[in-house]
């Protein structure tokens, strides 16, 4: 009798823990399936091409205008500067920690890194909003601050922990007789990290600037505070831009729901889903390489 | 004999563990010193005072001096010390890049650029390792891919191509097979002509093959430095008999 209730609790216990792991798959592809569906209704009313292609934002006008070319021109500019800012910094800080720095500053330096990931985008939206803005306004005597440079900035910040966390890790995870082989070979300690540690945890370093990026891509908050939400092309690094995301959240409210307008911000939701992805399989990618 | 390396009262410590106590020891040029001793009987730790890699370990102090060609080696520039004293570790180190990166690496960073330069050192430093005729074909190859007898002579000509005076074998063929012991012990007694060796090995036999004299150590001091021959056909101290007998250790 004892038997047969062990057996019972092993084979439930063992289903349990089998819906939770697949419940994440389930949801990541009921998602997928959500927004294809909304989205793809948007397609029977404006072609798919106009959509990609076209240069204008304009869903309130007769007869609207529903072209994305803009808004993910302003989502990739706005990243990209962001990445340019924050894989150096990233990257070195790793470094610092992993390497240079004695253990008490590795540790309240490492933790501190961590803890600028809990901080809610919303709040350094605000923070950026009201120092940020208006200094790159006066430094760099521009009309507004509110553009893709200010925005870059504050995203290279979000970015940060991530980048920095994940390189530590790769970093910290060369073999220690690397390190040792190469200094007892008589290289000094920056040519040890150049040559030796560097190259070896590059493919982890990959996947955190991936991964890093890949949070820059898919923020809303800051940049919709920040970025100053001008849908169009932007011509230089202190234009307002209009991402993505701060699209859809921005007009999400004010749509009729079941409206054109409606079903397009699902069709950029599609589109941010893809990007996303993609950045995503290729971190992954990455860092399943250096854990071989 | 010109002595290469006069250690006088090297005392060490781990944290509060002294693990070598009052060591005084000369290291001949163009001999192969074999150091035995049971585990913990700070074999390893005495060869890695010699290119100062114990200065990585926080916790290790030292006292007493090592005069290498009769100059202090605290006074020696770090990198230009680990240069003239080269290591060859327990584990073969190939580094993750191809057979002729690996020889290159330290090269270069002793700034040597010229590529055909870098090719004959390649060359020559592979020869002398005993490795040349197996790997020539095939230089552009990722080094992990060789063989851990291979890689172990890969390691051996990567130390010998930054131009060493010494070369301190750290337990060389721990991880070997004895076709590969055979191959690394007879590239050492090649290198003899050239180069002073300090050879740390658990393996008694070897020490004989190869060793021109051999010191023992035990519990961190030295018990007793001869010829090969005296230490095994008349060892002076009785501990010493007892280890090389296989008694203990």
């Amino acid at each position: 009798m004892k038997k047969i209730f062990t057996f019972i609790k092993d084979f439930l216990i063992e289903r349990i823990i089998f819906l939770c792991g697949i419940l994440a798959i389930i949801f990541v592809f009921l998602i997928f399936l959500f927004l294809l569906n909304q989205g793809i209704s948007f397609f029977g009313a404006y072609s798919l091409w106009d959509f990609l292609g076209g240069k204008f934002w304009y869903p309130a006008s007769d007869p609207p205008q529903f072209g994305i070319l803009s808004l993910v021109i302003g989502s990739l500019f706005v990243t990209i500067q962001a990445a340019l800012i924050s894989i150096p910094l990233g990257v070195m800080t790793a470094l610092f920690i992993a390497e240079i720095a004695p253990p008490v500053i590795k540790d309240i330096l490492k933790s501190v890194v961590e803890l600028l990931a809990a901080i809610p985008s919303v709040v350094i939206g605000f923070i950026g909003m009201i120092t940020l803005v208006p200094l790159v306004r006066k430094l760099f005597n521009i009309p507004t601050g509110l553009s893709s440079f200010s925005g870059a900035l504050m995203l290279a910040f979000m970015a940060m922990p991530t980048i920095v966390s994940i390189s530590e890790d790769a970093i910290r995870s060369v073999p220690w007789s690397y390190k040792e082989g190469a200094i007892a070979l008589g290289a000094t300690r920056w040519q040890t990290m150049y040559r030796i540690i560097l190259p070896a945890s590059l493919p982890g370093i990959m996947g955190a600037v991936m991964l890093g990026m890949g949070r820059v891509i898919g923020e809303t908050m800051a940049v919709m505070m920040i970025t100053g939400n001008a849908a169009h092309i932007p011509s230089s690094v202190f234009d307002p831009v209009r991402t993505m995301t701060a699209t859809i959240a921005a007009e999400m409210g004010e749509t009729v729901k079941g409206s054109t307008h409606y079903h397009s911000l699902f069709a950029i939701g599609l589109v941010l889903f893809i990007i996303t992805f993609i950045i995503n399989f290729i971190a992954d990618t990455f860092m399943r390489k250096t854990r071989r | 004999m010109v002595v290469k390396i006069q250690v006088n009262n090297l005392n060490c410590w781990f944290k509060n563990t002294q693990v070598i106590k009052s060591l005084f020891l000369s290291i001949l040029e163009h001999e192969i010193l074999g150091i035995i001793g049971p585990a913990n009987s700070g074999k390893t730790t005495f060869l890695r005072c010699l290119n100062r890699l114990n200065d990585l370990n926080p916790h290790f102090k030292s006292k007493g001096e090592i005069l290498k060609d009769g100059r202090n080696i605290n006074t020696i520039k770090l990198e230009t010390l680990r240069q003239e004293i080269g290591m060859v570790f327990a584990m073969p180190i190939s580094l993750p890049m191809s057979i002729y990166d690996n020889i290159t690496y330290g090269a270069k960073q002793h700034g040597i650029k010229n590529k055909k330069e870098l090719s004959g050192i390649v060359e020559e430093s592979l020869v002398k390792a005993s490795l040349w005729d197996e790997v020539k074909g095939r230089l552009d190859q990722p080094a992990l891919q060789l063989s851990g007898g291979q890689q172990q002579r890969l390691c051996i000509a990567r130390t010998l191509a930054v131009q060493p005076e010494v070369i301190l074998f750290d337990e060389p063929c721990s991880g070997l097979d004895p076709i590969s012991t055979a191959k690394v012990e007879e590239t050492m007694i090649n290198l003899k002509d050239k180069y002073t060796i300090v050879l740390v090995t658990n393996n008694v036999k070897q020490a004989a093959r190869v060793s021109s004299r051999i010191a023992f150590f035990l519990m961190g001091e030295l018990v007793e430095i001869d010829t090969a021959n005296d230490i095994f056909v008349k060892p002076s101290d009785r501990r010493t008999e007892d280890y090389i007998t296989g008694r203990f250790g």
